[in-house]
């Protein structure tokens, strides 16, 4: 079958590629564009390790084919620090001690700052619910928790940057 | 040099950023299927459909025909293993085992086992070649619970397979591999003292360690035989010996290198894909790439044992337990080898024991082989033991942190299975336990606190570690275990510490096996333990060396010089009046005095402190859908010297959170066929976000001396006590006890429906 040509914005830069109809967007990131930051640890949107913000929402970029991502703005881990300059929930992972392995710590970065972006105040359960979605199997969530909460008093203006 | 006495210590203790932190927050951090390679192939490997089959024949023609396909693999290309070649080094595994859960010889002994595999240019394309594989079967009659293949009349796995530890030597293939024995005192006779007897029967679901990095391996042999192999795993060197031996090769041949591991908890410590990527990169010519589905990750890697476990306890009316027996049956899966013997030894460890005894069996069954998980098959034990203890408890109407103060291990105690205690922290855990808030706080209706204790002796063995001064003063540290939640930050730490440089100087690598001497797996909770020795003697060496440097700068005595805060001072004002040398300079001029200065050491780590940690656990039952929610969670650990704490206590968190998911929600279930029914996240519920409570965690800090700096392991234990804290929690919530793990909702329900009539009669 032929291949699809796609033009869409990754990390807010115009990509084009061309993709096999039953490529997933993760498949594309990993194996076509060598964004490898985004993990691939069920294929079937239960883990979250995938997690990419496509046009403001998150998904998990293995339930999402590459061939959709056309017209889009998708935002993989690898974009979500500007330059050199860590993005909050990035530098509060690293002072908590939120990773251990770091392999599903790319999603929760992900879906981490996506809660931010609609919510700079949210509970500790609202948080948790929030993430629900993303599975860590090192931490049990307690570093991460606090860590993205510190993020949020950090984009509130409220702690220390 | 000693660094036992904590206020001495400047960076050890505290909480830096780790090394590798950056990356893999950024995404750049490269993992097990992260790697490429020019003229890549990916492999895909076709599983048994049954779950105990005979192969009668496999026809890959039409696999090989179709365009694309470059290599398939069957068990026809891999060596027999002679007896004498199946124990490679101090490595636990039986090779034969191994290559023959790599690739199935003659029969498919669990569904998902491997039968033979592909290589094509994509994996849309291996993935039909899959589908052309005709493998002709055999079904055979199967056995998947642990009782059922102990009977006489069992379909039997393994006709090579005698029960050892039993006398006479059996004449007939058992599924019952193994039987062990460990006995204290008399125990009948204790039973015979005791005013209380009770006797329980407790049941566990294998689960699996759930790591979320799916195995990825990709395999280059190039055509002199000598290899190159990519993949996440617990041991760079274990992935060399293992894959070796299984295909036949020189260990000289192969490099392995690791990549960063996204978990593995025991389950990374065997080889699955390596073996059979070697055999496809030979055939094909070309590197190969496999990378396992969850699916696969479920059907055919992991878990860890589904038991029986029996508890007699007996106590005199003040408390004092006068004997103890356990008798505990584990699944090994298809082939021998189930930590059965460390839930012997774990459960009854916590406590001193007049009079002891207990017996375990290993045995096979037609479900996956079972790969080490977190403190390997201690769980299992102490979750009889510890609700059994609740139970004497309640049956005594004593409390249960007042029964463990009355029975604890303490320094002195000889354990049931042979050790005399010395420098241990259970009391200690138990004291902080009682001194806690949280047992303090009120509890509403439905709901509960339940406590459990739990051991896990660690390990320590051969570790390898170099620390090269540059040129610039900075300091690279080489390990040779793969970092699997923050090890490069203690291992920096405890050489800043000895250099008396700041953290941020000391940078460490993982080394690949042709970068560092041999280094046992990550597991066994040894790597700060016996890789943190190692470090802390090359540095200790590079410290003598600067010292011999200065030395010859001021012409003194190597004596004469003393190395502190990082400088080289004259020990005295006899030494003579020099200005301390900084390491930098040292470094700078090191060409003049005598060329580079590193140091490289290889150990056999001995005396790893045995950890203790006692658990406290609310709940709150729902008793309208059995929905078990933890409130509250405390963790309270003899950690030896936690060198950064924060580490040590993700540690207690991560393994509270692994063991509220074995106590609530997780286990493998099959259908009348033998066949997996939830090899999913969706289906096979590990915890959430949301059905966690914040985990409290109190660091017990009683040095271990043989550690320089005190340390024990810490990373296993913490999964040891959960499952009973919850248990008990649920039974004093709701005065039900429930002896069999998942206690999910239904078996809630079940539980609270069976017990009511009993209420009612009682009212």
């Amino acid at each position: 079958m032929a291949k699809t040509h796609v033009s869409t914005v990754i990390n807010g830069e115009p990509v084009e590629y061309l993709c096999e109809p039953q490529q997933t967007l993760l498949d594309v990131l990993r194996d076509e564009l060598n964004l490898t930051g985004s993990k691939e640890g069920c294929s079937s949107g239960d883990c979250g390790a995938c997690t990419v913000i496509c046009d403001g929402n998150i998904v998990c970029s293995c339930l999402m084919l590459g061939a959709e991502a056309e017209g889009r703005s998708i935002t993989t881990v690898e974009g979500i620090a500007e330059g050199d300059k860590l993005h909050p929930v990035q530098q509060k992972f690293l002072e908590h001690a939120a990773l251990q392995c770091g392999f599903c710590t790319p999603g929760f970065i992900v879906a981490a700052k996506a809660l931010l972006d609609e919510n700079q105040n949210p509970t500790e359960e609202e948080t948790r619910y929030w993430l629900a979605g993303n599975l860590c199997r090192c931490t049990g969530y307690d570093k991460i928790i606090r860590a993205v909460l510190d993020a949020a008093a950090v984009m509130r203006g409220e702690a220390a940057r | 040099m000693s660094f036992l006495d904590k206020d001495t210590l400047k960076v050890v203790g505290t909480r830096p950023v780790r090394p590798d932190g950056v990356d893999k927050v950024t995404g750049r951090a490269n993992f097990g299927a992260d790697m490429k390679m020019p003229g890549m192939l990916w492999g895909k490997i076709k599983r048994s459909p049954h779950a105990h089959a005979r192969i009668v024949s496999i026809n890959t023609d039409k696999a090989m025909a179709l365009p694309g396909v470059k290599a398939v693999t069957t068990r026809a290309d891999f060596p027999d293993i002679p007896p004498d070649k199946r124990v490679l080094g101090a490595a636990p595994a039986n090779l034969w085992d191994l290559s023959r859960n790599c690739m199935a010889k003659g029969k498919a002994l669990y569904e998902g086992h491997a039968v033979a595999a592909v290589a094509a240019v994509s994996p849309a394309i291996a993935e039909e070649a899959l589908e052309l594989i005709e493998v002709e079967y055999e079904v055979l009659p199967y056995v998947m619970d642990v009782e059922a293949a102990m009977a006489p009349d069992a379909p039997v796995l393994l006709d090579d397979i005698f029960t050892a530890g039993v006398e006479p030597k059996p004449t007939k293939p058992s599924n019952i591999s193994k039987v062990v024995r460990f006995a204290k005192g008399d125990v009948e006779a204790g039973f015979r003292e005791a005013d209380v007897v009770i006797e329980r029967r407790y049941t566990t679901k294998p689960v699996h360690q759930a790591y979320i990095e799916p195995h990825a391996c990709v395999v280059s042999v190039a055509s002199d035989g000598q290899c190159t192999i990519w993949s996440s795993s617990q041991g760079q060197f274990m992935v060399r010996g293992y894959t070796a031996r299984i295909v036949g090769a020189d260990i000289a041949d192969i490099r392995a290198i690791p990549a960063e591991i996204g978990g593995g908890f025991g389950g990374k410590t065997i080889v699955y894909l390596e073996p059979v990527a070697y055999m496809l990169s030979k055939k094909s010519g070309r590197p190969v790439k496999i990378v396992m589905s969850r699916e696969e990750v479920f059907r055919a890697t992991g878990p860890t044992s589904g038991a029986v476990i029996e508890v007699k306890l007996g106590a005199k009316k003040d408390g004092h337990i006068t004997a103890a027996k356990t008798v505990l049956k584990y699944q090994s899966g298809a082939f021998q080898g189930s930590p059965v013997q460390q839930g012997c030894i774990c459960g009854l460890a916590p406590y001193d024991l007049p009079n002891a005894e207990t017996i375990g069996y290993d045995v096979l069954c037609n479900r996956p082989k079972v790969a080490a998980y977190r403190a390997p098959g201690a769980p299992i034990g102490s979750f009889a033991v510890e609700s059994c203890i609740d139970e004497l408890a309640l049956e005594l109407k004593i409390d249960p942190l007042r029964l463990r103060e009355i029975n604890g291990a303490k320094d002195g105690t000889k354990a049931a299975h042979g050790p005399t205690w010395t420098n241990i922290g259970y009391a200690k855990t138990v004291e902080e336990a009682k001194a806690h808030a949280h047992l303090k706080a009120a509890l509403g209706p439905n709901q509960g606190r339940g406590i459990a204790s739990g051991f896990w002796h660690n390990a320590g063995g051969e570790s390898s570690a170099a620390c090269h001064v540059n040129e610039d003063g900075t300091v690279t540290v080489t390990e040779g275990h793969p970092d699997i939640g923050g090890s490069r930050a203690s291992m920096a730490m405890m050489v800043a510490e000895v250099l008396g440089v700041p953290f941020e100087t000391v940078r460490p690598v993982v080394g690949d096996t042709t970068a560092i001497g041999f280094s046992a797996s990550t597991g066994g909770s040894r790597v700060t333990f016996a890789g943190g020795m190692a470090v802390t003697q090359a540095a200790q060496k590079v410290v003598e060396e600067l010292k011999k440097r200065a030395a010859v700068t001021w012409d003194i005595s190597p004596e004469a010089v003393e190395w502190k805060d990082g400088k080289a001072h004259p020990a005295g004002a006899n030494a003579g009046g020099f200005e301390p040398l900084p390491l930098a300079e040292l470094a700078a001029k090191s060409a003049r005095t005598g060329g580079p200065i590193s140091a490289e050491v290889q150990i056999n780590a001995q005396g790893q402190g045995p950890g203790f940690t006692t658990h406290i656990c609310d709940v709150e039952v729902d008793k309208e859908t059995g929905h078990v929610k933890i409130l509250r969670y405390t963790a309270i650990q003899d950690v030896g010297r936690a060198i950064h704490p924060s580490y040590v206590e993700g540690q207690m968190q991560g393994g509270v959170a692994q063991g509220v998911g074995w106590a609530l929600s997780e286990e493998y279930i099959y259908d009348k066929d033998g066949r997996l029914e939830n090899p999913g996240f969706l289906d096979y519920r590990v915890p959430v976000a949301s059905d966690m409570p914040m985990i409290d965690t109190v660091m017990v800090e009683v040095p271990n001396p043989r550690h320089p700096f005190g340390a024990r392991g810490v990373g296993e234990v913490p999964i040891v006590p959960p499952m009973a804290a919850v248990a008990n929690a649920i039974a004093a919530a709701i005065g039900v006890r429930l002896r069999d793990l998942p206690m999910s909702p239904p078996r809630v329900l079940e539980a609270l429906d069976q017990a009511e009539p009993m209420r009612q009669a009682a009212e």
